[in-house]
This record gives C-alpha cells, sequence and structure tokens, in this order.
C-alpha cells in the first residue's frame, strides 16, 4: 500500500519543516529559546511585538487579578504573553512520605505555619508565544493555504488569503491561534491571527521584535539546532547549581509536535504555566481516521451490494 | 556618598555589576524599575554571584534573587547597622584598605556625644530650631576651621523625586528657615575642611579615633534588635552578613545597589550612608565589582541634578550664591573650599568662572568679578513644597511644568493641586494632557466641592512637547554617563523640544528687554544666547553641549575646545557651562554620541558615550590597588601603578593624577591636588579619605543612627527619640499627620503602607497612562495585601478597599497575595500595604485612579528637602471610598478618633514620657527602651 504523508508520525523530514513543505536551499530553521528562569516579567516583549506587528490593544481594561498578569492568554491580539505564577514550595529538606497526619485538613503544625511565612516563595514568570511545530497541526487543517510553511521553518498566516473559515483554531494544541474580535476599524477582523516570528524581520536579517526588547536575554533567537544546545547547556548548570526542578519543554524532537521552533526552560511542571503536558498535533490520527472510514465505507459498500446481490435471488 | 567619599554620583558602571562576587539590592526594586541595567544582575547570578534583595515587598526583583528579606518598611539603618555591627565584632573588615583609606584613625574632638549618652541626640542640638551646632562632630583640633553645615550629595539624593516627578524637594519650615539656609548649599562633595594636622592613631585604639566612636555606636545593633525594629529573623539577617562579609576582601567584591526606595524618607540620607560605611570597611569602593550603585529612575536624571533643577545648584554641583554671605566672588569661593585643605575643590573659582564667563561671555572681566553678582542669591528655601506653600500663601503667579505631573507624582496632591488652583497662570508642557494640565475640571477636589472650576483663575496653557525620538540631545544616566540620541522623526504638529522652547523664549523676553537701561535687566540681555539653528529651525543641541563643555576664549589655542576641566584658568581665558562635562567635547567631538560597539574595545567600553568625571567609569579606582599600587589580587586586578612607566594604568582612565606615585607624600604645607598622597583615593575629600564617620558636611549627624518614620505605628526601641530630630516639618492645617509609636490614636491608622513603581507604568503616568500597550498592562489601581491582612480587615481578592491617612482616603482593587509578608516586630504584627502610584484622577488618559500620593503629607529630609513618600501610617477598609463631601466627612472622623492637632507628629525632639503619658490600645509599652 502507498505511504500518505500521515502515516508518518512526524511529518517533516530531517531536512526540516521548511525542506519538508518543498522549500530549495532552505535557511536554517529559525526559532526562540525562551528561558524562564532569567524572566523578569517586565512584559517588553508583548508591547515590542504589538509595536512592531500592529497587534491592537487586547479586550478592555481590566484588573485580571492573576498576580500581575492582565493579559490573560496568547490569542488574535495578543502574540506574546507573560505568564506571573505566585508559587509556595515546601522547604526541599523534608521530603514527604506521605505519612497520616492527625492534623485536620487546613491546619498546620508549627513548622509548618513556619514554612507557611519564611518557606521558599517563588514567583515564576515566563514569556509564551506560538511553538511553531514542526509538525503544524493549524496548518494541515487551513483549506486555503493562508497558513504556509516560511522559509526558516516557521509558520505564518497569510492575512490577505485567510477566509476566516477558523478550522486552525481548534487544530492548535496550544490554544494559541484565534479569530480577531474588534471594534470596527480593528485590523484584520474575522482572520486568524498569530506570531509570524516577524517574517518580516526573519528577511531583512533581523531579530524578532520581542527577542530585541528582551532585556536579560531569556528570549534567545537564533538557529533552532543551535539554540538546543544552548538549552541543553543551560539545564546542566542550573542541574549542577542545584535548580533540579529546571526542564526543557518543546524541545524534544520526538514529542507529540515533533518539537517546537519556540521551546522554554521551565522551572516546573507545564501545567503550572498553562502548558499543555504532552500536547500531540491534532492532524497525527487523521490518516487512520480517515483510512478506518475508507475501510468503513467500503465495508457499507460491500454491504449494500451484497444486499442487492443478494435480494435478486 | 558626597559626604562620604566626595562625590554623589554611583560609584560604578552597571555593567561592572557583573563582576561581583554578591549584590545587595536594598531600597530599589531594580528588576521593575531598571530592567535594562538588571541584565548585569543576571548575568553575575549566572557566574555564580548570590544576591540578596532587602525589601518590604517581594518583587519581580526578589523573584530573581536567591533571597528575599522582608524588611519594615523605614527600618533599613537598623538593618544596616546590624550589617556593620557583625563586621566589626567578628574582626571581618578590609584592614589594609580601612587603615590607609578611610578616616577610621582619625581622632575627634573630645567634646562629641553619641546618641546613647544624649538619648537619640548627637551632640550640639538645638531643640528650640531642631538644627545641629556639628562643631563637635569635627576631628580633634579643627574645630575652628570646619564648616558648619554644608555640603551633601544631590546626585545620589537627588530624587528629587526622580519617582515623584518633583525636580527637588524644596521645603522649608520658616521657623528654621534662616538656620538652615546654609546648610544644603554645597552638592556632590565632600565638605570643606582644613586637612592640616589631623591627628590619628594607627592602632585604632584611642577611644576618641572613628573606629571606636563607631564600634561603640553600632554595638546596640544587635541581631535582637533587627528582629525587633526590623522584623528580620537572626538567621537572615546573618545570612546576609556572612555572604557579603564572605564575598569581600582583596579577591572577592560585594556591590550594594539602591535607588529611591532609601531616599524618599526623613533620614534617607543615612541610610545610604550606612551602606557606605559598609562598603568602605570591605574594601569595595573603587574596584571592580564593588561599590554603590545609585540607580536614577528617569532617563536624564543624573543630568537634572549635573547641570541641576534644583533651586540650590548651579552646574556642576556649585552652590548657589546666598544673599548677605556670599557678596563678593571671594567670599563666595571661600565658602565652597578651605583654602588649606586637599583635593580638587580647592579649584572652585575656576570652576565658577569658567560657568560665568559660558553664561556672559565677554560681559564678564575680572573688574565686574566675571558677572558674579548677575547670579541671582537664596534668600531660604525655595524648593517644590516650599513652592507650593507658597503658591497657597499667594505669593506666587506663575508655574512652569516641564515634564511634570505634581497633581499626581508629588507627595501630599491635595495640597498640590489647590496650590495650583491659586496660581494667575500656568505653563504645561507635556505630551499628554495630564491631570496637573486638567485639574481645574476634574481632579478629586472638584468632586468633593473643595474647589469650583468656577472659582478657579488659573490660566493654563498647554503647549505640546515633542518625545525624545522628534529633538537630538543627551541622556545623562544612572552611571554618570552622556548618550547622546539623534533626532528620528520631526515632532508633529506645534509640539517642540523644551530646548527649542526655552531658547525662543528667552529670545522674546529679551526682545522685551532690549535697550532697557535698567540695571536689572542686564543679566538677561548680557547672556550669550546665539546658538546656531539647524536646518529644521530649532535651536541646535549640539552647540549647546559645546558650550557646556567649554573651549579656549583667547589664547593660542582660542576657540577650541577644552580636553579636560584640568585646561580650565581662573583668568577669564577659558569657558565651560559645566566643569564636570568637559571633555564631553573634546577635540571638536561629541563624544556624548560614541557608540562603538563593544567587542570591538575593553570590557569596560570607554569609547560608548562619555561618562563624567573625566570619562571615569569606575570612581576612586585609585583604591583598586594595595597602597603600593599593586593589584589587592590578579582576579580583582584594575588599575595598577607601573614602575617602568611612571603612571597608572587599567583599562579605565584613572581617577588619580596619573603620574602621581604611590610613594608621593606631600610636602608640608601643600594644599589642593598637590597635598594628595599616592595613597589618598579620594581625591575630592577635604582629606583625601573615605569618611566612615562625617565630621561634618551632614546636618542629621556624623553616623547613621536609627530613627522611626514620620509616622510609624511603631515606638523607636533604641531611644525615646521618635524620628529624626532635625526632620523638616510642616505644621499647618493642610497638612495633618498621625501620632505614632505610643501616642494616644497610634491605632487608629495601625498599618504601614509603602509606594513604588510597576515596570509597565512611569511613574505619575503622564507617558504611560495614554498609551494603550501599556495601559492594558497594568489597567487599574490596585493594592497589595497579605491574605492575613485581608482575613483580619475583610479585604476580598479583586474587590474594593479603602484606604485613610490623616490627610485624604483613597480607593484601590485589592490584590491579596503571600509575597506581601506580616512581620513581627515589637512584640506584634506589623502589617504593610502595598501601593503603586501610577494612577490619577482625570479625565484624558485611557486610564485612570485614586493617586496614592494623594495620602502623604509633607516632612523632608533636613539635608536635601526630599520627602518622606515611601512609608507611612494608614488604615485599610472593605469597600469604595464615599463619594462628595462624604469622603471629607470619612476623613474628619478619623482624625477625630485619632485625636490629630495640628502639632501632631510635628515636634522635632520627642517629649518626655511624662509628657507624652498614653497607653496604646494593646496595652504595651515598648520594649528595649533605654535611657
Amino acid at each position: 500500500m502507498m505511504k500518505l504523508p500521515f502515516d508518518l508520525p512526524f511529518a517533516a523530514g530531517p531536512e526540516g519543516p521548511a525542506a519538508d513543505a518543498g522549500w530549495q536551499d532552505a535557511p536554517d530553521r529559525k526559532g526562540f529559546f525562551t528561558d524562564t528562569s532569567i524572566c523578569i516579567g517586565c512584559k517588553a516583549c508583548e508591547v515590542a511585538c504589538k509595536e512592531w506587528n500592529g497587534v491592537p490593544q487586547d479586550g478592555i481594561y481590566e484588573l485580571l487579578g492573576s498576580s500581575y498578569d492582565n493579559t490573560g492568554a496568547l490569542g488574535a491580539s495578543t502574540w506574546r504573553h507573560v505568564a506571573f505564577i505566585e508559587q509556595r514550595v515546601p522547604r526541599s529538606a523534608p521530603v514527604d512520605l506521605g505519612m497520616p497526619s492527625f492534623d485536620r485538613p487546613g491546619e498546620k503544625h508549627d513548622h509548618q505555619a513556619r514554612d507557611q511565612e519564611t518557606g521558599d516563595f517563588r514567583w515564576l514568570m515566563s514569556s509564551d508565544v506560538c511553538k511553531h511545530c514542526t509538525n503544524a497541526a493549524c496548518l494541515d487543517v487551513c483549506p486555503t493555504g493562508s497558513l504556509f510553511r516560511t522559509e526558516f521553518g516557521t509558520v505564518v498566516v497569510q492575512d490577505d488569503i485567510c477566509n476566516g473559515c477558523g478550522y486552525c483554531v481548534p487544530a492548535c494544541p496550544y490554544g494559541v491561534i484565534e479569530r480577531r474580535n474588534g471594534p470596527e476599524g480593528t485590523k484584520n477582523v474575522g482572520i486568524a491571527q498569530k506570531c509570524t516570528l516577524c517574517y518580516d524581520r526573519l528577511g531583512a536579517g533581523k531579530t524578532p521584535a520581542c527577542a530585541q526588547a528582551c532585556p536579560t536575554e531569556s528570549i534567545q533567537f537564533g538557529d533552532v539546532v543551535e539554540l538546543r544546545e544552548r538549552a541543553a547547556q543551560r539545564i546542566r548548570k542550573l542541574h549542577e547549581q542545584g535548580v533540579t526542578d529546571a526542564r526543557l519543554y518543546g524541545a524534544d524532537p520526538h514529542d507529540g509536535v515533533g518539537g517546537a521552533g519556540a521551546f522554554f526552560l521551565l522551572l516546573d511542571e507545564p501545567e503550572v504555566y498553562g502548558l499543555p503536558p504532552d500536547p500531540v498535533v491534532t492532524t497525527r490520527d487523521l490518516p487512520a481516521m480517515w483510512k478506518r472510514a475508507a475501510i468503513a465505507a467500503a465495508g457499507l459498500a460491500a454491504v449494500a451490494v451484497a444486499s442487492f446481490a443478494g435480494s435478486r435471488r | 556618598m558626597g559626604a562620604s567619599f566626595g562625590r554623589g554620583g554611583a560609584t560604578g558602571f552597571l555593567q561592572d555589576l557583573a563582576n561581583s562576587d554578591c549584590i545587595v539590592i536594598q531600597g530599589s526594586n531594580m528588576a521593575e524599575c531598571h530592567p535594562v541595567g538588571f541584565q548585569w544582575v543576571t548575568e553575575a547570578k549566572k557566574h555564580g554571584a548570590k544576591v540578596f534583595h532587602v525589601d518590604p515587598r517581594f518583587t519581580r526583583t526578589s523573584a530573581l534573587a536567591d533571597a528575599h528579606v522582608p524588611i519594615r518598611a523605614g527600618s533599613d539603618i537598623a538593618f544596616l547597622g546590624a550589617v556593620i555591627n557583625y563586621i566589626l565584632s567578628n574582626e571581618k573588615y578590609f584592614v589594609e584598605y580601612v587603615l590607609t583609606y578611610t578616616n577610621a584613625s582619625h581622632i575627634i574632638d573630645d567634646d562629641f556625644r553619641d546618641v546613647d549618652d544624649l538619648d537619640g541626640v548627637f551632640s550640639g542640638y538645638d531643640p528650640e530650631t531642631g538644627t545641629y551646632d556639628p562643631d563637635s562632630w569635627s576631628y580633634a583640633d579643627l574645630t575652628e576651621h570646619a564648616a558648619s553645615g554644608g555640603p551633601t550629595s544631590h546626585a545620589d539624593e537627588e530624587q528629587n523625586g526622580q519617582d515623584q516627578d518633583g525636580q527637588d524637594q524644596g521645603g522649608e519650615h520658616p521657623a528654621s528657615a534662616s538656620s538652615r539656609a546654609a546648610a544644603h548649599e554645597l552638592g556632590g562633595h565632600g565638605a570643606p575642611m582644613d586637612s592640616t594636622g589631623i591627628r590619628t592613631d594607627e592602632t585604632l585604639q584611642d577611644p576618641h579615633c572613628v573606629f571606636q566612636i563607631m564600634r561603640r555606636h553600632f554595638a546596640r545593633y544587635t541581631p535582637e534588635m533587627v528582629q525587633e525594629v526590623c522584623g528580620v529573623s537572626p538567621e537572615q539577617l546573618l545570612e546576609v552578613c556572612e555572604a557579603v562579609t564572605a564575598n569581600s576582601g582583596r579577591d572577592r567584591t560585594t556591590a550594594w545597589v539602591y535607588s529611591v526606595g532609601w531616599t524618599h524618607h526623613t533620614v534617607g540620607i543615612q541610610y545610604i550612608r550606612s551602606a557606605c560605611i559598609i562598603q568602605l570597611l570591605l574594601g569595595n569602593i573603587g574596584r571592580p565589582g564593588g561599590g554603590i550603585m545609585a540607580l536614577r529612575g528617569h532617563a536624564s536624571i543624573q543630568g537634572s541634578t549635573d547641570i541641576p533643577t534644583l533651586f540650590n545648584l548651579l552646574p556642576g554641583y556649585l552652590p548657589m550664591p546666598m544673599a548677605g554671605q556670599h557678596h563678593s566672588l571671594d567670599a563666595y569661593v571661600e565658602s565652597i573650599a578651605s583654602p588649606d585643605q586637599k583635593g580638587y575643590w580647592t579649584n572652585a573659582r575656576t570652576y565658577i568662572v569658567n560657568l560665568l564667563k559660558a553664561w556672559w561671555g565677554d560681559a564678564a572681566t575680572e573688574e565686574n568679578q566675571y558677572c558674579f553678582d548677575y547670579l541671582p542669591t537664596l534668600t531660604g528655601d525655595h524648593g517644590t513644597y516650599a513652592t507650593v506653600m507658597d503658591m497657597l500663601d499667594d505669593k506666587i503667579d506663575g508655574y512652569f511644568l516641564f515634564g511634570q505631573n505634581p497633581a499626581v507624582g508629588s507627595a501630599h496632591g491635595t495640597m498640590q493641586r489647590k496650590a495650583l488652583a491659586k496660581l494667575k497662570w500656568l505653563v504645561v508642557r507635556d505630551l499628554n494632557m495630564i491631570e496637573s494640565a486638567t485639574f481645574w475640571k476634574d481632579s478629586p477636589e472638584i468632586e468633593t466641592g473643595e474647589l469650583k472650576t468656577t472659582d478657579i483663575d488659573t490660566e493654563v496653557f498647554f503647549l505640546p512637547a515633542a518625545a525624545h525620538t522628534e529633538k537630538s540631545g543627551s541622556f545623562t544616566q544612572t552611571q554618570r554617563m552622556l548618550q547622546w540620541h539623534h533626532k528620528a522623526v520631526e515632532p508633529p504638529e506645534d509640539c517642540s523640544s523644551d530646548l527649542d522652547f526655552t531658547y525662543k523664549l528667552g529670545q522674546k523676553i529679551r526682545e522685551r528687554l532690549a535697550g532697557s537701561t535698567d540695571d536689572r535687566d542686564r543679566p538677561i540681555l548680557d547672556l550669550t544666547w546665539d546658538y546656531p539653528l539647524e536646518e529644521s529651525g530649532e535651536v541646535s543641541a549640539d552647540a549647546v553641549l559645546r558650550e557646556i563643555n567649554g573651549e579656549f576664549v583667547s589664547g593660542d589655542h582660542q576657540g577650541e575646545t577644552l580636553g579636560s576641566y584640568l585646561q580650565m584658568a581662573d583668568d577669564g581665558s577659558t569657558s565651560g557651562g559645566c566643569w564636570i562635562y568637559t571633555g564631553v567635547y573634546a577635540d571638536e567631538v561629541n563624544q556624548a554620541a560614541r557608540r562603538k560597539p563593544g567587542r570591538e574595545q575593553s570590557w569596560v567600553a570607554p569609547e560608548w558615550g562619555w561618562a563624567w568625571p573625566a570619562n571615569r567609569r569606575i570612581l576612586y579606582n585609585r583604591a583598586s590597588a594595595d597602597p603600593e599600587g599593586k593589584p589587592w589580587s590578579e582576579r580583582k586586578s584594575y588599575l595598577t601603578w607601573d614602575e617602568d612607566q611612571q603612571q597608572w594604568t587599567g583599562p579605565d582612565i584613572p581617577d588619580f593624577e596619573p603620574t602621581k606615585a604611590p610613594s608621593y607624600r606631600p610636602d608640608e604645607g601643600a594644599t589642593g591636588p598637590e597635598a594628595l598622597a599616592g595613597d589618598d583615593p579620594f581625591i575630592m575629600q577635604a582629606d583625601g579619605k573615605g569618611w566612615l564617620y562625617a565630621p561634618s558636611g551632614l546636618l542629621d549627624g556624623p553616623l547613621p543612627s536609627h530613627y522611626e518614620p514620620q509616622e510609624s505605628p511603631v515606638s523607636n526601641a533604641f531611644y525615646r527619640q521618635q524620628a529624626n530630630p532635625t526632620r523638616e516639618v510642616f505644621p499647618r492645617p493642610d497638612n495633618l499627620q498621625a501620632p505614632s509609636g505610643d501616642e494616644p490614636g497610634a491605632e487608629v491608622f495601625p498599618y504601614v503602607f509603602t509606594t513604588y513603581r510597576l515596570t509597565e507604568h512611569h511613574t505619575a503616568g503622564g507617558m504611560s497612562r495614554f498609551q494603550p500597550y501599556l495601559s492594558e498592562l497594568q489597567p487599574e489601581f490596585f493594592c497589595e495585601v497579605s491574605p492575613q491582612l485581608a482575613a483580619e480587615r475583610g479585604l476580598e481578592h479583586l474587590g474594593w478597599a479603602t484606604i485613610v491617612s490623616p490627610r485624604t482616603a483613597i480607593e484601590a482593587r485589592v490584590l491579596v497575595t503571600e509575597r506581601m509578608v506580616p512581620l513581627q516586630v515589637a512584640g506584634r504584627t506589623v502589617h504593610q500595604v502595598g501601593l503603586p502610584y501610577h494612577w490619577g484622577q482625570g479625565s484624558s488618559a485611557l486610564i485612570s485612579g485614586d493617586a496614592a500620593n494623594d495620602l502623604f503629607g509633607v516632612t523632608l529630609d533636613p539635608n536635601v528637602h526630599i520627602q518622606e513618600s515611601k512609608v507611612a501610617s494608614c488604615d485599610i477598609r472593605p469597600g469604595r471610598r464615599p463619594r462628595g463631601p462624604a469622603l471629607l466627612d470619612l476623613v474628619a472622623d478619623y482624625r477625630q478618633r485619632a485625636g490629630i492637632s495640628i502639632d501632631t507628629g510635628q515636634l522635632r525632639r520627642t517629649p518626655d514620657d511624662s509628657a507624652n503619658a498614653g497607653t496604646r490600645v494593646d496595652g504595651r509599652r515598648p520594649e528595649n527602651r533605654e535611657g
């Protein structure tokens, strides 16, 4: 039987997604490595992104009450989003053995109360962005070809081609892409919008606006292959320094999306940051589903044929 | 820092923080308010440096620090004093550095008495005027020469509301105006003093030597006291003490970073002095990775003190002349520096003559004292707060606001707005229609009925300003570095730069005065006011910078720019508008515009911009080498003496005579720079030494001593004296203060509040609340409270709270967060409320809200007139504030319950217990009260 592209769990070959999309002599794949361990939550990335890309103000001026995050989530008018997580982590020394407690729920021993007050308190900050998946479901489902794979291996919407069908919205395993709402006069209302990894800047040999604005180099831009090496080194260094919570997210080419072009160093589980723990390209199972549907249809047809054939008896 | 080291600027540069082995950030929220500079802290951390954040709140800075030490706002001297005590009692000081480079061995006058002997004041205190006669603080045998009062550093204390948008923090209580008048005239440099014949004891054993006085003074700053006063546990204190001492010495250096969290206090100067003492004891000044970084809040706040917007300073930290005292150029110059002292301030005559030549050109001659009498003279305090009170008293007709929003940014917003309403005319130059321009129609006082639009006669002229991208010019940023910015686009429509506006205003005034024979018009008519214009018709900023740099007026080099202030002469043959900036236009090149990439030069990057003085990046860098001129260690090598070439070499410009050998000893009777020995690294100081103890120059004591803030729910645990006995108070009906400590009524305002900035906004909001991209990031005014306080007062997350002070009540959305920690202080729990101050009530911005600064009253630091706007007392209750006149009723009710009168909190010297017998609501008497 002929092998359909979707028979492979990961469509992109060793040459990378750009080559796979038909680009010849494509430049090295570009992406972001966001090291959240040195993010200071200044949101310069959010502002720089909006300034450069002409992204409108998002929603109403309202305090969200989720720490210092008043952006909420990525969306059509938010292409960078800094999450803030206030967290009390138990002092590392005593390991909870899960022994039964004699306290009523909610009550704490003195030492626990002390931990409550002086124990390690953390304020995690992380700048989220479109992952520019190696296998991008949004792109797979786009019926117009508006979403396309660029020569840099990134995924970009062409505003003038998008018809606003919205198939891409549920397809994204991260909830990144969205159709834009907004009052009259707002740019691209109804059109699917998301981070372009500053496609226009890349074409001019420039760094994307968010990475350019980041004061602490938490957002690093570069060749994905090189960034992955850098990330691995940083993880090793942090582990040596005793920051054992540090982990990479999206850097593994064997994960559910074939590795992300924009990946992260996190200090806790992805869920803590509002990231799906095990994202899978939503179109992964489509070929199998189509195959089964075809088999089922063929079966039905056979039954129908057989029943007609039988009725002649 | 001026009093300790001789200059008021940050001692190093931000990039050098990457070389630190330990960084203590205290009184600063560096990551949020200086995010770009913070990259060097993260860089240091990557190299393994330990980073501490000592702050009332857990902020984005704390999030990146190795440890956050929560502290009660206003108690930093107790904490820092304990660090000093730890260093002294555990012999952790850098012996050789302390002996050679500081005044530790200097003997102090027998008559000096410390605060512990006099129940909270130093010797020389006059309770009538609330001022000190500092004669007894001076070096032994020098009493007759020591200056009374005098200089301090406006540059580091600048603050002039770098957060508050204030241009300076003047303000003066009439009763003390005359006694203080002379006090704050010298800025940013060490005190004048005869440096001949100082007695020393190199063994440091003499009971009257600085070292032993410090030992006794700081002995009471124990870990227990820190727990009691600051709410910091002994373990946390010890962690900091051990880290900073382990990371200081020959091979390692620690840096201290502060900002307005230290300066906006009635004892702010002494906070900074405490850090200076620590850094001198540990040998961290003048060395890579060491120093004290004074962070400036705006792009050019350093510049606004170098070429000052302060009423009492002239460019280059020269004092303004005083009426009645400085009747001649000679009398003025003598008051700046004793002719017998060491160091470069003995050239003050040169600096002022060059300034006068720059301003009045050919009209300034030797015969007419270079037009010295053209300078206005001071009759008292004309700072911001004094001016505002004068407005209220109908003494002032007109007011210019350049990029400043006092209706939101200054302490006691109600007083500010009511004062604006008393003016005949007001000119507001700003990017946006800020609250200070629209107060007449939408201020909170209109809502309460205190002001009526129809009754306000102020004519407001709003003149749109050009943004920094729409004009050329320089910023002088936090590390004393001038950086040129080029105009990117033309300003739209009627917008123009402040420079162009001021130039054209001057032209119009001169046209009006043309032909006048009145002597009083000569200073304006004789001004050099003839700058070249750009193609656009605007005055050339480049030409102004060149004038500031200075040039040869006559002689062989006539018309050429000066290369250094050492080329300046005092005979009128040279001119220069700000001596510390001389060199920025050396060789006819705008050195501030240099942008040579870092990879093409040394790590110090001397060819990026230009730093004063003389492009030095680390000040006092002679101290980076040992007395013999050898590096203290290879790892921390910076400047060294090259024996073969007979000069100092290193990656930076020596902050020292480049060919003066370490072994150089001055002849007896030498003065000025010649009197500096080869191991006197503090070349601006009268004795060439770093001052652990300030024998003169400060108005509130030679050593830092803990005082409670003007408003504090806690009694001073050290002595009876509650607050700084020399603070400037303003007992007025419109400036009522809460009772403090164990005074009756203090329990009505039981909580401490502090104000601050958020990364997302710019100070009073003029540049951010009009921007959708910034407004959406922090859209509403909020208060931050701990879960415990929320429970105690019934506050709900995202609900509303009303915060009440004796001045007014404001409302804010509630953020309940564990980042706010209740502290155990004086045996009880002290809660702190956090209030960002970016919002104001107006109708023009995209977002508005109540202004946190409205809660403050006006009480000032005595040295530099900075208001205490980082801490005060309040109550907090759930729900929104009343509207209209009901708001006034609420506040009146609070005042009545607290028994507040016009004198409450306004007595500088705390009365005896017997005269102040009050019982606290909790029935507790303060502990640890001695004497």
